[in-house]
């Protein structure tokens, strides 16, 4: 191919820009998602498949408050309200269910979630019906970067990424209930013989990965039509996020959700069709550069 | 043959080989008395058996954690939908192609996923097969994209539900005899061997990476031939095939029926198909009974369902169960 061809198609630096915000907001909430898997996927050392379903959960909740409260203000009561209803619902989860698979084969761990993403997928359809809800942007509006339009609610996505990330990092090193959980990770026998409950600590860790699993999921209502299948496309993503940048490690999730989002921005506008490839070429080759994931796995 | 046949089922088990042939005389005259959506069922009861005794070749005897099965279906099936409309190949040719394009899609993932361990292998697995469902998925002018292709030339003499199902039924029977002679043949039990101790194998000079790789490429094969016999029953094909929910899928008939025994994938096949078709009659909510009776399944059967199923129906050597311990813990 010429290369003068190649070089038209290299669109200007403002679209550029644009395109990389747009994407780098998509990222973000992916990131917030995987944040919570990475944690989960950690400490408990199980592959969570529910973990999707409490995004999409997070959502369709938040549309319900939403739309109770009402008004201009309903988004931001779901944003804070939703995400806690999801904590609470898997704090009986793990009481109920996941606290007696973390010992079983790992096929079996797979299945009981897979089962379970069957299971919600179901309620989700009784409760709220098969059709697709939205909810209204709450900072209508667009501001402009660098001469690009970009909606002002993109804002908050791009906040929310690295506030979660720093939230997490503090809560991890800085608090006795986050060294708890490191602790757990590197010897649960010994934390258990030094007189702590790690399986307080697993609930504590499995709560906290599906708040943020329901944080995602509120700040992605706005922003698209809230769907059943929304949970199975999130979480195969949040999935490899969290492989590829090693198990358990938040700045790896950052990372890679990161690169995730710098590769749909731009690979769109070259192959905008096959924006969907993208994070799984991206994930398949550095899985294979690095098998075990970028940055250290806690695994 | 008569040796071959003895060890399909045991020397004991004389019983069994004539349950067998009942069972197959059965499955031979059966749809005469059947209405044609049972003939359909069965069909697809017999290619989804096939299907999940291939994922075992990999799963249970290969001991590794194929998370993406249903992209061999799926190519297979578009291989196949693609060759019978877009290439000038003999019908016969694009039937026995496909699955050959499934196996060389297998070689290149398996390439690639046999030296990463347990977890690792499954999450690339995954990785690429969910980039194959988003190429077919958004290639429209190769694949028709998400509305999949409609329509596929399958010749005429294959059109009636009844020849479907009797292709299916020699098709089937033939691949599952093949995969037991396979697995039953010194490289099977080598592959067996690998599973339940890599290290020992590869002290005595097994090439484990090799053995894993032939495993899951022949497991890639069956499997587009499952696909292939789906394009025959159904004529058209559809991105959602290759989607990693229908892997999921896959995967719980595999342990519901047992991965550590042979039939025990397709028996598992069989039974959610059934179930599907019957509570799916009574509730459109059938995913939600499945899931819960496979929550209390896994809750109330602490060794799991695999040690259930091989306990009751027990098919399983003291080797086989040795290696279910050694790979259940692992």
């Amino acid at each position: 191919m010429d290369f003068s061809v190649l070089l038209s198609q290299i669109p200007d630096f403002s679209t550029l820009t644009g395109q990389f915000f747009v994407g780098m907001s998509r990222a973000m909430i992916l990131f917030v998602v995987a944040a919570g898997l990475t944690v989960v996927m950690g400490v408990l050392r199980i592959v969570n498949f529910t973990h999707g379903t409490f995004y999409m959960l997070g959502a369709f909740i938040s549309f319900s408050v939403a739309q109770w409260f009402g008004g201009s203000s309903g988004f931001w009561m779901a944003l804070l309200i939703a995400p806690l209803i999801v904590a609470a619902l898997s704090f009986v989860l793990e009481g109920a269910l996941m606290r007696r698979i973390y010992s079983q084969p790992r096929l079996m761990q797979l299945l009981l979630t897979y089962a379970l993403v069957l299971v919600f997928n179901d309620l989700i359809k009784i409760v709220w019906g098969v059709e697709y809800k939205s909810l209204s942007n709450p900072i209508p509006g667009s501001i402009s970067l660098g001469g690009v339009a970009l909606p002002t609610y993109n804002l908050i996505l791009l906040a929310a990424g690295p506030l979660t990330a720093l939230g997490l990092w503090f809560f991890l090193s800085r608090t006795m209930m986050g060294k708890l959980c490191r602790a757990t990770v590197t010897d649960r026998e010994m934390v258990d013989a030094l007189g702590i409950n790690s399986k307080r600590v697993f609930t504590s860790v499995f709560i906290l990965g599906c708040y943020l699993a329901g944080v995602g999921g509120a700040l992605i209502a706005p922003t698209t039509n809230i769907v059943i299948g929304m949970g199975m496309g999130i979480i195969i993503n949040a999935i490899l996020v969290v492989v590829v940048g090693g198990l358990g490690n938040v700045w790896g999730a950052l990372l890679v959700s990161f690169i995730f989002g710098i590769g749909e921005s731009f690979g769109v506008l070259f192959a905008p069709r096959f924006s969907l490839v993208f994070p799984f070429l991206i994930a398949a080759t550095l899985l294979m550069i690095r098998p075990s994931g970028l940055m250290k796995s806690v695994w | 043959m008569s040796t071959l046949l003895g060890s399909f089922i045991g020397t004991k088990k004389n019983i069994l080989l004539l349950l067998i042939l009942a069972v197959l005389l059965a499955l031979f005259f059966i749809p005469a008395f059947l209405s044609k959506y049972s003939v359909y069922l069965l069909t697809v009861v017999l290619f989804t058996s096939l299907l999940a005794t291939s994922l075992n070749i990999s799963l249970g005897y290969g001991g590794m954690l194929p998370l993406h099965q249903t992209v061999f279906f799926g190519v297979g099936a578009y291989a196949a939908a693609l060759l019978l409309n877009k290439s000038p190949l003999l019908p016969l040719l694009s039937f026995l192609a496909a699955p050959l394009v499934s196996a060389g899609v297998a070689l290149i993932i398996g390439a690639i996923c046999v030296r990463l361990r347990g977890l690792y292998f499954g999450m690339m697995t995954l990785a690429i097969g969910q980039l194959v469902w988003a190429i077919v998925y958004r290639w429209y002018e190769f694949t028709g994209g998400d509305d999949g292709i409609h329509g596929i030339a399958v010749p005429d003499v294959l059109h009636s539900i009844s020849a479907a199902y009797y292709i299916s039924l020699i098709v089937v029977s033939a691949c599952l005899l093949i995969i037991y002679i396979i697995l039953n043949s010194p490289f099977g039990i080598a592959l067996q061997a690998v599973r339940d101790n890599p290290q020992r194998c590869e002290s005595i000079g097994i090439n484990i990476h090799r053995h894993q790789l032939i495993a899951f490429v022949l497991s890639g094969f069956f499997s587009g031939v499952a696909g292939v016999l789906f394009v025959i029953l159904e004529r058209s094909v559809s991105p959602s095939l290759l989607f990693w929910s229908e892997s999921a899928e896959l995967l719980i008939m595999v342990l519901l029926g047992g991965m550590f025994t042979f039939m025990g994938p397709a028996f598992g096949a069989t039974v959610i198909i059934v179930l599907e078709v019957f509570l799916g009659v009574i509730t459109e909510y059938w995913l939600l009974v499945l899931g819960t009776v496979l929550v209390l399944i896994i809750l109330f059967l602490p060794q799991g369902v695999i040690g259930f199923v091989q306990e009751k129906i027990s098919a399983g050597t003291a080797v086989e169960r040795k290696g279910a311990d050694r790979f259940a813990s692992g």
